[in-house]
């Protein structure tokens, strides 16, 4: 399954404080309303998004987002990336599970947009900073609408 | 050259005060009848005048101290509200901030006509020293017109963030005991700081028993709103008072129990009226609709 991204329809954001936040909030759930996105996957992106985007300003320190639409045969979906040149994170493992944090969090923002989304892959090496990569593809059950066919 | 290159700046940089404080009535009244004061000082010509004698000093001020190119001279403290003013003024009339510049690009332009006209009969090198001085100094006045004209707008921003930060945040009075605080848009950190601070200013002062928080408004709820949510309600807690979150929408539902988030220690309810109703019942209050007969006529 290889999901044909465009680069030229990928949308970069910057990641450098609470208002560019709400602003990539804001353009994700644009983006995940055009490509047909039910309420609650909208939702559910939304909230990842905000989860990843905000560790990347917290702990990485700032960085960006990436936004791309993607089309796979039928399907559609979005890839979200977050990338930041932060310390990294050492241990992956620990901080996907839940309740860990180091941030004074509530420790759900990884674990937790890790259930919101289809898939979600991590890159990162301590002092190298961390690239986390979402996808979500609309699903055929939130897709349909009653009375479309 | 035999002087060294220092040297021949300052001298340059004297030159170039001695003009303007001794051309300082001629400029002004170029200046004035360029757009920029024009424009602003509409009342009468001699203000525009005026004007532009301040900026003229400020110029001669910066040039005797040889800061040439420095943006922060002390000397255009003077005038940097004045110029603020005019810029901020053009901004309103819907100029661009690059048409901004170049009508501040005009004030140069009158400034070297002046300068050409009384160097003309001797072009030697001192004259195109203390001209290519005035250059510089007429490009500073014109970063600082800029810098003005940014700094305006980035104040009016922080001013309106203020103002939504108080604006948005209502603490409504339902029924006796029972407050409301409708939270619209995103609970960040700064807005949830003012969020239960008056929640907990109009619990004492109402003496409420009930305090209800509702999040219809909120387009998201994640970890990080939730984490200020539960604050809030366990402040209201401390204070005697009963939280209750209404306004959970269906999306919003679902996403709060994938993404993990333990609310059992908080009394939800789906709709304002919902909580309302259990405000009122809990307190002994029962709304009940009239027997059809009773309706006195």
């Amino acid at each position: 399954m290889t999901p044909a991204s465009d680069p030229a329809t990928a949308t970069s954001l910057p990641i450098g404080s609470d208002a560019d936040l709400a602003w990539v909030r804001h353009q994700v759930r644009q983006f995940a309303a055009e490509l047909g996105f039910g309420l609650v996957q909208q939702t559910k992106i939304v909230t990842a998004a905000s989860e990843l985007a905000r560790n990347t300003l917290v702990h990485g320190g700032g960085g960006q987002a990436r936004i791309t639409p993607l089309r796979n045969g039928p399907a559609s979906g979005l890839q979200l990336v977050f990338i930041d040149t932060g310390p990294g994170i050492r241990d992956v493992e620990l901080a996907m599970t839940d309740g860990y944090t180091t941030g004074g969090g509530l420790g759900l923002g990884l674990s937790g947009a890790r259930r919101l989304v289809d898939e979600l892959a991590i890159e990162t090496e301590p002092g190298q900073g961390t690239v986390v990569t979402l996808v979500a593809w609309v699903s055929r059950a939130s897709a349909v609408r009653p009375g479309s066919g | 050259m035999q002087v060294p290159e220092q040297a021949g700046a300052d001298s340059a940089a004297h030159g170039l005060a001695d003009f303007l404080e001794r051309r300082r009535e001629q400029l002004a009244q170029r200046w004035a009848d360029g757009p920029l004061f024009r424009t602003v000082f509409t009342v009468s010509r001699d203000e525009a005048v005026e004007a532009c004698k301040a900026v003229v000093d400020a110029l001669s001020e910066v040039a005797s101290t040889g800061r040439l190119e420095s943006v922060g001279a002390p000397g255009f403290g003077e005038v940097r509200e004045q110029l603020g003013r005019m810029a901020a003024s053009r901004a309103g009339r819907g100029f661009t901030p690059a048409q901004i510049a170049d009508e501040a690009a005009g004030l140069r332009t009158a400034a070297v006509e002046l300068l050409r006209d009384e160097t003309e009969d001797r072009p030697d090198d001192e004259a195109r020293d203390v001209l290519l001085a005035l250059t510089v100094l007429m490009g500073t006045l014109r970063l600082v017109i800029m810098e003005t004209t940014v700094s305006a707008g980035e104040e009016l921003i922080a001013r309106q963030q203020l103002q939504l930060l108080e604006v948005a945040t209502p603490v409504i009075s339902l029924w006796e005991g029972v407050i409301a605080v409708p939270l619209i848009g995103t609970l960040d950190s700064a807005r949830s700081q003012v969020v239960m601070e008056s929640l907990l200013q109009a619990i004492v002062e109402q003496r409420a028993r009930y305090a209800i928080l509702d999040i219809t408004g909120v387009p998201t709820v994640d970890s990080l709103v939730a984490q200020h949510l539960m604050k809030t309600v366990a402040a209201a807690r401390l204070m005697g008072a009963e939280c209750v979150v209404s306004g959970i929408r269906p999306a919003i539902a679902q996403t709060i129990v994938h993404l993990g988030i333990d609310l059992s220690s908080v009394l939800t309810r789906s709709s304002l009226a919902d909580a309302l109703a259990y405000a009122l019942s809990r307190q002994g209050i029962e709304v009940s609709q009239r027997a059809a007969g009773a309706n006195p006529r």
